[in-house]
């Protein structure tokens, strides 16, 4: 009966342990630490286990592996329902394991700089997990404020004139979405009657005629929502500064912020406008297709234009965004499972370098003095008494060789977010590279440039990385930074990660190869939510009452 | 009645984006409270206008859903005015946060002649 439960359970860990850790001020912050580690490696043993139960099937109501969960046992369509299926399951996994190197990196130091970072942190990873696990567009707005929320908190972590100025753009900008995606959701709902996603699958094939263009404008306006969030050109200008702006570990933490709103809209146009969609089969492919393209070239040409690591970084988002958003349009025009496959490989190793590239920035362009230094200059803002200041130099050990160590993890972030092998960077893009030469379903010359696009920013970024990797590892004649063992663990971590998922690429790719499968066949999904009973008609639960 | 609905949504939305567009971080927040009174009102009007029509319906018995109004919509208003009130409140906070660091109310947190 436990294990039924299981899938809400990365919702509720986090939110539970946030709310406990706010009880308490930032004088515990070594046991909320503590806490907050083992809420995230909660969340990824139950990650892990709920992608063994979608690879296989679960025991509740198993369709092909989709396990449905209805909250409040209100039968669906009417109650709000979490789905289970391997994109959510792979999607769970990622957050997890990018959330506890950002965690023990932040626990280095920047957890200091402000109060209650460990509650935002879980309040940002509630979002995220109930973003990929809801099965309602109206919780997913619900569970996108959350996420939201928690991350102008971040975002604003540590103070600064900068900050607060990238804070208000990015609170504005978002605060208008979010008013997009209502209009979006009000009108699918007017239109439709529904708010379920699976219901809404449904109802699309056979939807009335002059029904459609309703719909269609709903949908396209909720897509613009989710194109802001996932840092579509033209909607992408706020995303350098604010993600340049942004704590280390915060900064890694965005890097997943921007594919939620790629998620969304990989998984409502697959179920809505999939080859089931009937008349609106394949709606807005071609947008996808030509914004992702154009999304690549702005990350491409920011990467070349940047000065700092910072804002190439978040121009790496971009591509790595504009990559699988393009992708998505063309799985869309009816491309094929297996660059789809590619393009998700691709977006798990996407994420895992920009994150751990996130968290090298500040340790190359840390001045001397290290993070004692740091501290000191904004202790002044939050009132941190000095003779807890006095501890800080204390916290860690400092690594030796420091500079051959950055400079190899800076190497590997590069070669992954360049697409070179051995790392998974090189992988993916061939896994979607392949498909795009042999498709037929839409013009070649298109696939063409998709991958000229592809192969160029790649390029791109080698060059701006290695001009970067040039000026701080071998013409610096600053004294070499105090870099804690804390600090740089996070980042082998996260490259360990890669090179296993390099390394089991086959068995990977068998993952992502079913989870493409899953979302071109729609059928499971828009039906097993009606076949799920509620907890009080199962024939066990019957026996218990009286 | 419709016609005074629209207008209404249609006026607070064409005012809410024009000072969405505005230099001044106070005119940004009044321009986001308006554009969120507007999707309040576009919400409330999905689920049909209906006048006189209570939401909830009673227990049992047959009951004739013509006559009542739809109350799904209603729901997702309060909900949406609870989360945009908090996320405006929040956002007032970092504009009063950001005039004190930088000494302007530009949205840019300095003037366009500097």
């Amino acid at each position: 009966m436990i294990s039924e439960h299981l899938i809400i359970a990365p919702i509720l860990i986090p939110f539970v342990v946030g709310a406990l850790m706010l009880l308490y001020d930032d004088r515990q912050r070594q046991a909320k630490f503590w806490l907050s580690l083992i809420s995230v490696a909660a969340q990824l043993l139950i990650a892990v286990e709920l992608v063994v139960r979608a690879k296989t099937g679960g025991d509740i109501s198993d369709a092909e592996g989709i396990s449905f969960y209805l909250l409040g046992d209100w039968s669906a369509p009417f109650g709000i329902v979490l789905v289970l299926d391997r994109l959510a399951a792979m999607m769970l996994v990622l957050t997890a394991l990018l959330a506890i190197p950002s965690l023990v990196y932040a626990g280095a130091g920047w957890a200091r700089q402000g109060p209650h970072y460990y509650s935002l942190f879980q309040f940002l990873l509630v979002g995220l997990n109930g973003a990929f696990l809801t099965g309602d567009i109206f919780n997913l707005f619900v569970f996108f404020e959350i996420l939201l929320a928690a991350s102008y908190g971040l975002l604003l972590h540590g103070s600064g004139q900068l900050r607060v100025r990238a804070g208000l753009h990015y609170i504005a900008i978002n605060l208008a979405a979010s008013l997009l995606f209502l209009i979006g959701v009000s009108l699918i709902y007017g239109v439709s009657g529904t708010l379920n996603m699976a219901h809404l699958a449904n109802l699309v094939s056979s939807m009335p005629g002059e029904d459609r263009p309703l719909l269609h404008a709903g949908v396209a306006i909720l897509a613009v929502a989710f194109l802001v969030k996932a840092g579509s050109w033209p909607l992408n200008f706020w995303l350098p500064t604010a993600y340049m702006a942004a704590a280390a570990p915060v900064g890694a933490m965005f890097a997943i912020m921007t594919k939620v709103g790629v998620y969304a809209i990989l998984r409502l146009a697959m179920l809505l406008f999939g080859e089931t969609g009937g008349a609106s089969a394949g709606f807005g492919a071609g947008i996808l297709i030509v914004l992702g393209m154009i999304t690549v070239l702005s990350g491409l040409l920011g990467i070349l234009a940047s000065q700092g690591l910072g804002r190439m970084a978040a121009h790496s988002v971009l591509i790595s965004s504009g990559t699988v958003l393009g992708i998505t349009g063309f799985a869309l025009a009816g491309g094929g499972e297996a660059m789809l496959s590619g393009a998700l490989y691709y977006l798990v190793g996407s994420v895992l370098a920009t994150g751990a590239l996130f968290l090298l920035i500040e340790p190359m362009n840390r001045e001397d003095g290290g993070i004692a230094a740091m501290l000191a200059l904004t202790a002044d803002a939050y009132g941190i008494d000095e003779a807890e200041l006095d501890e800080v130099p204390d916290i860690g050990l400092a690594i030796p060789a420091t500079m051959t160590v950055l400079g190899l993890c800076f190497a590997l972030c590069v070669l992954m977010l360049a697409g070179l092998p051995p790392l998974p960077g090189f992988i993916g893009k061939i896994a979607m590279i392949q498909p795009l030469i042999a498709q037929t379903a839409l013009p070649a010359g298109l696939a063409w440039a998709f991958i000229a696009l592809l192969i160029l920013s790649g390029f791109a970024t080698l060059i701006g990385m290695a001009r970067i990797g040039i000026q701080t590892f071998w013409a610096n004649d600053v004294p070499l930074p105090r870099v804690l063992a804390l600090e740089i663990a996070p980042v082998i971590a996260l490259l360990v990660v890669l090179s296993l998922i390099g390394f089991r690429a086959e068995a990977m790719l068998r993952y992502t190869t079913g989870t493409a499968h899953a979302l071109h066949d729609t059928a499971a999904y828009a039906y097993g939510v009606f076949a799920t009973p509620r907890a009080a008609d199962r024939p066990d639960a019957a026996e218990d009452q009286p | 009645m419709e016609i005074i609905l629209s207008a209404a949504i249609g006026i607070l939305s064409a005012s809410g984006i024009w000072l969405l567009l505005r230099p001044r971080s106070f005119q940004v927040v009044v321009g986001l409270c308006l554009l969120s009174y507007a999707v309040n009102l576009f919400i409330f009007s999905m689920g049909r206008l209906t006048p006189g029509a209570p939401p909830i319906m009673p227990k049992g018995g047959f009951v004739d859903p013509t006559r009542y109004a739809d109350p799904l919509p209603q729901a997702l208003v309060l909900t949406a005015i609870v989360i945009s009130f908090a996320t405006t409140a929040l956002f007032l906070v970092v504009m009063i946060a950001s005039r004190g660091m930088t000494g302007t109310d530009h949205v840019d947190g300095k003037e366009r002649s500097q």
